[in-house]
């Protein structure tokens, strides 16, 4: 059939006289978020559309196609696996594992009692160390989870909010010790607070003085670690937990200007932080949603760089992003069946130009992965990159009527919330009024209502099932890895000088009562073996603890 | 016949702060018509146990992503029981391996939620259960 693009009358034409004849099936179609498709696109969608301003070209703003040039046919995206369990020694081995498998990069998961700045003889660690991340909680486990791997040559990625500070000056002191100096050292330290207070749920201060460390942490990465990523702003874990595309796009943006305010409010040049600053989105099942989450998302953080802050550096502009697949999407039931759920969204982050990615395991429902499904998520993007032939050229999906109108309209999306956040007084007011929790957990009920409705199928779950589909060999916590620990932490406790601690960590509490930048003390008390949680209690009596109230 | 609504207390032990689940469980048995108490995150059993004792619930549900289900859940059916609640029916939910169920469920636990498990059969479940006890 020829219909000509371009006329409206014909699209309309065929609309009336061609579509509406034949039968639809009775389902919604609108994408996972709800934003509704129309049965075709065309050029007419795109009325005010302006592709020389919109789109232009890869490596040139606004970034819509891409943020370098060549993309993938310059560098593959890096294969960055998220790992961590039990103690250190496990986990250095699994990431000598992974990275003898063909991994470019590493990223660290801790566990939860280091998330929430919690040593691991501490009462409420109990039952938790090493058991959902590796547990870390003095310099010295640094030390041993980077045991003979060279962290001038390879980056590192750490998921960490709340203590980021104190994780960063272990890190930095434990590459000194190795005669690594901090301007040699390339990575990323999530330290993005305020998807925690949103979504995450993970912190250890008040909102306010969470603000100032990041903001510490800002400045002195500027100023002494160049190649540095001192934020990872994120909507992964707002999508976890259960927003919409929409929302993850514009929580996360608004969050990322926030910082981008704050660090600019303290003097710094924003040429001089923005270019380390770096995003990380989930990858959800809907295939062009996302892909036109992330175009979007490069276009608005681009335009706003430019235009609301003044930035001139073009690396200031462009969105670098690490990709996870949503993990949110994983069954237990039927587990094999996520291969493909992570395939597809693994194929959506690449379409979307992301620079580095995480694939799910195809056990994550049930528990951390086996070694095993940890390999068969890494050749996943194995073979996208290397079989599939989607690298071949730069942004294959742009021009597409149907992409670029979805990527106009979450643009559109993302502002409407911008200005309903700038309402509320901002993002950090916003979030003191619960707005963004009660949208996301608003979006996670109507999510779950419409699959018990089975208005949306999941395979395996709502239609498709079959008894008995339980996986047999699943990763089990190591029981003994919490003694190990503790046992660790003990001996570096007996090793150190008691008194250069004591002097330490004084000298933190102090400077916390006053406006100076927390970093270099964080850095003296890595030194001298100030465990985290000690850390974290000497800044909790300068600046409190935090109790949300819950929405639902 | 006036009945007395089921009250129920939705709590989230331990330090993880997967809240999805447990925010959709606790407006799912609010909407059909329970009295729902949500703890909020990272509460130690003691509070939680203190929660159910003061709200006198009919039930409490569990919501554990962490993977400490086997350490937290003992501690606070094993406070429940010594505080004289041993009637409180108690649940659990979240990412808990096919093998751990039977031992929690031989330690007091009545039924595990795994995911996937529609809220109908959470609802319905109490319903039955708080009935039964009563």
């Amino acid at each position: 059939m020829a219909i000509e693009p371009g006329s409206e009358r014909r699209a309309h034409q065929w609309m009336e006289e061609e579509y509406s004849r034949e039968r639809e099936r009775d389902v919604p179609f609108e994408t996972l978020s709800g934003h509704p498709v129309a049965p075709l696109y065309t050029a007419d969608d795109l009325s005010g559309h302006d592709a020389e301003r919109d789109e232009s070209f890869p490596g040139s703003f606004p970034y819509t196609r891409g943020v370098y040039p060549s993309m993938y046919r310059g560098r593959l995206w890096t294969m960055r696996q998220f790992a961590g369990f039990g103690t250190v020694e496990e986990t250095n081995e699994r990431f000598r594992y992974l990275l003898d498998h063909g991994q470019t990069g590493l990223s660290t998961a801790f566990d939860m009692p280091t998330l929430m700045g919690l040593d691991s003889d501490h009462a409420r660690s109990l039952g938790e160390v090493g058991v959902e991340g590796v547990a870390l909680d003095t310099v010295d486990d640094m030390e041993t989870l980077f045991d003979g791997i060279s962290l001038d040559e390879v980056t590192v990625s750490m998921t960490i909010n709340a203590p980021a500070a104190i994780l960063l000056a272990f890190y930095v002191v434990a590459a000194e010790e190795k005669g690594i100096a901090p301007e040699k050292l390339g990575g990323t330290i999530q330290t993005d607070i305020l998807k925690e207070y949103i979504a995450q749920k993970e912190w250890c201060f008040p909102i306010e003085p969470a603000m100032r460390l990041v903001t510490d942490m800002v400045e002195w990465c500027a100023q002494e670690m160049p190649r540095w990523h001192p934020i990872s702003i994120s909507g992964y874990h707002i999508r976890e937990a259960g927003s919409t595309a929409q929302q993850e796009l514009a929580f996360t943006l608004k969050d990322g200007l926030t910082y981008v305010e704050r660090a600019v409010e303290r003097g710094l040049d924003v040429d001089d932080f923005a270019p380390r600053l770096s995003f990380f989105f989930n990858a959800h099942i809907d295939f062009f949603e996302e892909i036109a989450k992330y175009r979007a998302a490069r276009r608005i953080w681009a335009r706003e760089l430019r235009d609301t802050f003044g930035a001139k550096n073009p690396k200031s502009m462009l969105m670098r992003t690490h990709t996870q697949t949503a993990g949110v999407s994983l069954t237990a039931q039927q587990p094999l069946v996520n291969i493909v759920r992570t395939t597809i969204e693994a194929l959506a982050g690449v379409l979307g130009g992301t620079q580095s990615l995480h694939t799910n395991s195809f056990d994550e429902a049930l528990a951390l992965p086996t070694e095993e499904a940890v390999r068969i998520a890494l050749r996943t993007q194995q073979v996208i990159a290397h079989e599939s032939g989607v690298t071949n050229t730069v942004d294959p999906l742009g021009g597409s009527y149907f992409v670029e109108k979805l990527t106009d309209e979450m643009e559109a999306a993302a502002y409407d919330y911008f200005a309903r956040i700038d309402e509320l007084g901002g993002m950090v007011a916003a979030i003191e009024s619960n707005f963004p929790q009660r949208e996301i957990a608003d979006a996670a009920f109507e999510h779950q209502a419409a699959l018990e409705k089975e208005e949306r199928i999941m395979v395996g779950v709502n239609a498709f099932r079959v008894d008995d589909d339980e996986l047999t060999e699943i990763h089990r916590p190591d029981p003994a890895a919490e003694s190990r620990q503790k046992e660790r932490l003990a001996e570096t406790m007996a090793r150190r000088d008691d008194a250069a601690a004591e002097a330490a960590l004084a000298a933190l509490e102090r400077a916390a009562a006053e406006d100076r930048n927390l970093m270099p003390l964080l850095v003296d008390c890595a030194r001298a073996r100030v465990s985290e949680g000690e850390m974290v209690a000497a800044m909790q009596r300068v600046f409190g603890t935090y109790t949300e109230t819950p929405v639902y | 016949m006036s009945e007395r609504k089921i009250r129920v207390v939705v709590a989230k032990p331990g330090l993880d702060g997967h809240d999805r689940g447990a925010k959709i469980i606790a407006r799912a048995l609010r909407d059909a018509g329970m009295e729902v108490i949500y703890t909020g995150l990272h509460q130690t059993p003691e509070q939680i146990a203190a929660t159910v004792i003061q709200e006198d619930a009919d039930a409490v549900g569990l919501s554990i992503l962490s993977g400490a289900h086997m350490t937290l859940v003992p501690k606070i059916v094993d406070m429940l029981r010594e505080q004289g609640a041993e009637d409180v029916l108690v649940t659990v939910g979240g990412t808990i391996p096919a093998d751990d169920i039977p031992e929690l469920k031989r330690l007091g636990v009545a039924e595990v939620f795994t995911p996937g498990a529609p809220t109908d059969d959470i609802v319905e479940f109490l319903r039955s259960g708080v009935g039964a006890a009563a």
